[in-house]
């Protein structure tokens, strides 16, 4: 006889209880709305997927999913998603960041998980400044963006994490806005498809720090061009873009990392070695 | 084939009011989250207002659940309609600005619903997006009695004397 099938689950399986606490209006809501349609689509279950993050606003989101989480070390979040991909391959394992942690802190994982190419997808809120700490300027900053902390602007040129990921390896880069959660969903779901690292920024408008954030829903656009597999057409693409073009850009053919030591145990042996004394006696 | 069109069309309606419904729990949420409970409780009342407009479409087409709707992205501009804006909410706003938010989506609604029933379509599509827009327009009207009856926000009603963003 053969077991019931499991009922497809909807958005709704994948949020947690808790409420998020962002700022109201805040594009993070949108992402997490997002990641969890995106979850359903893949036709998942919370169970199999694993939401790993570091610190600041955006990496708040694995305690509203239902999945199994890990709110991990300032920059850190793909050094501790690669272990445990490599670990457990069989989870779906998705990366959340911004850019303050993705691009600065956790700037050289990023390099160097874009080159690894492990089968991860990697999230990050880009928002062009760190919300969290009360609006310093961030590596995705225009230089001349004028406010208290950096007045007159920070003078420093941004960082291009799209061709910076391409340049490095990365074997899907996307770009998604926050002000369209169902075309965000349907990014991340093939993303999450698509073997290898796979790297969707997404601009995520803060509307504390960046208020003038609020036009980006006038100069977001559908990118004008299909996906290459070309990398140099796509640092082209993207080089000369104006920063709004949104959808899939590159979707490489790298085959991605396996590890080349086979596994010296099995999840469930190592599972029994952490049991309690007394939970495995009684 | 016009079966088809009619309840793809019904489908559409569907989401349409789901959006919607999903969008305004949420603002609920997030005023709860910063204590603006009167506001929170507003876009519940019209969270759940949405809800039984969804529910109803259900039940006329005797669907037991969610049919095959179209792709997520059908809309020109990301979403339904009737979706409010994610960034339309503010920690401070009122209820009158959330009436004015409810507004702004139900004449959006109400313009959709007009040009399916103005363009080429199917006389079912038609009728059935005529009666819709004739609601909308209903929904309007209520939502403009409503405003009436709750205090106009001051100029400085967004003025917090220890603002979230202070970065000296």
């Amino acid at each position: 006889m053969n077991a019931p099938q499991a009922a497809p689950l909807t958005a709704k399986d994948f949020k947690s209880d808790y409420k998020p606490i962002w700022c109201p209006g805040c594009g993070d809501y949108s992402v997490l709305s997002s990641v969890t349609k995106a979850l359903a689509m893949l036709e998942l279950r919370p169970e199999n997927v694993a939401v790993v993050s570091g610190i600041g606003c955006s990496s708040r989101i694995p305690a509203y999913t239902a999945c199994y989480g890990f709110h991990g070390v300032h920059g850190r979040s793909l050094a501790a998603a690669t272990g445990l991909k490599v670990a457990r391959p069989d989870l779906t394992v998705l990366v959340a960041s911004g850019d303050g942690d993705g691009y600065s802190i956790g700037g050289n994982h990023f390099l160097h998980a874009c080159r690894r190419n492990v089968d991860l997808t990697y999230i990050v809120m880009d928002n062009h400044v760190y919300g969290m700490t009360k609006g310093q300027a961030s590596p995705t900053t225009e230089p001349d963006w004028d406010s208290k902390l950096s007045p007159g602007g920070s003078g420093v040129r941004e960082f291009h994490p799209l061709v910076i990921a391409l340049a490095s390896g990365a074997n899907f880069v996307a770009r998604a806005f926050s002000g369209d959660p169902n075309g965000t969903a349907a990014i991340l779901a093939e993303a999450v498809r698509h073997p290898g690292f796979s790297f969707v920024e997404v601009l995520s408008p803060c509307v504390t720090f960046r208020p003038d954030q609020r036009s980006w829903k006038e100069r977001a656009h559908p990118a004008p061009v299909a996906p290459t597999d070309d990398p140099a057409r796509a640092a082209r693409r993207i080089m000369t873009d104006d920063g709004f073009n949104i959808g899939v850009l590159y979707k490489g053919k790298r085959a991605p990392y396996r590890g080349a030591v086979p596994a010296s145990a099995t999840v469930a042996g190592l599972a029994r070695r952490f049991e309690l004394e007394g939970a495995r006696d009684g | 084939m016009a079966k088809d069109e009619y309840a793809d069309f019904m489908a559409q309606a569907y989401t349409m009011e789901l959006e919607a419904t999903e969008r305004y729990t949420q603002f609920a949420e997030q005023l709860d989250a910063h204590n603006n409970r009167g506001v929170a409780e507003l876009f519940r009342k019209l969270a759940a207002i949405e809800g039984l407009h969804a529910k109803r479409i259900l039940e006329e087409m005797g669907w037991p659940s969610v049919p095959d709707l179209p792709a997520p992205s059908v809309w020109p501009e990301g979403e339904g309609p009737e979706a409010a804006p994610l960034d339309a909410v503010h920690y401070l706003m009122q209820p009158f600005h959330a009436l004015e938010l409810a507004l702004d989506c139900e004449q959006r609604a109400q313009k959709h619903f007009e040009n399916i029933a103005a363009g080429e379509v199917p006389e079912s599509v038609r009728a059935a997006a005529a009666e819709m827009a004739e609601e909308e327009r209903e929904h309007v009207r209520l939502i403009r009695e409503w405003m009436a009856r709750v205090p106009r926000p001051p100029a400085d009603w967004d003025h917090d004397p220890d603002p979230p963003r202070m970065s000296e």
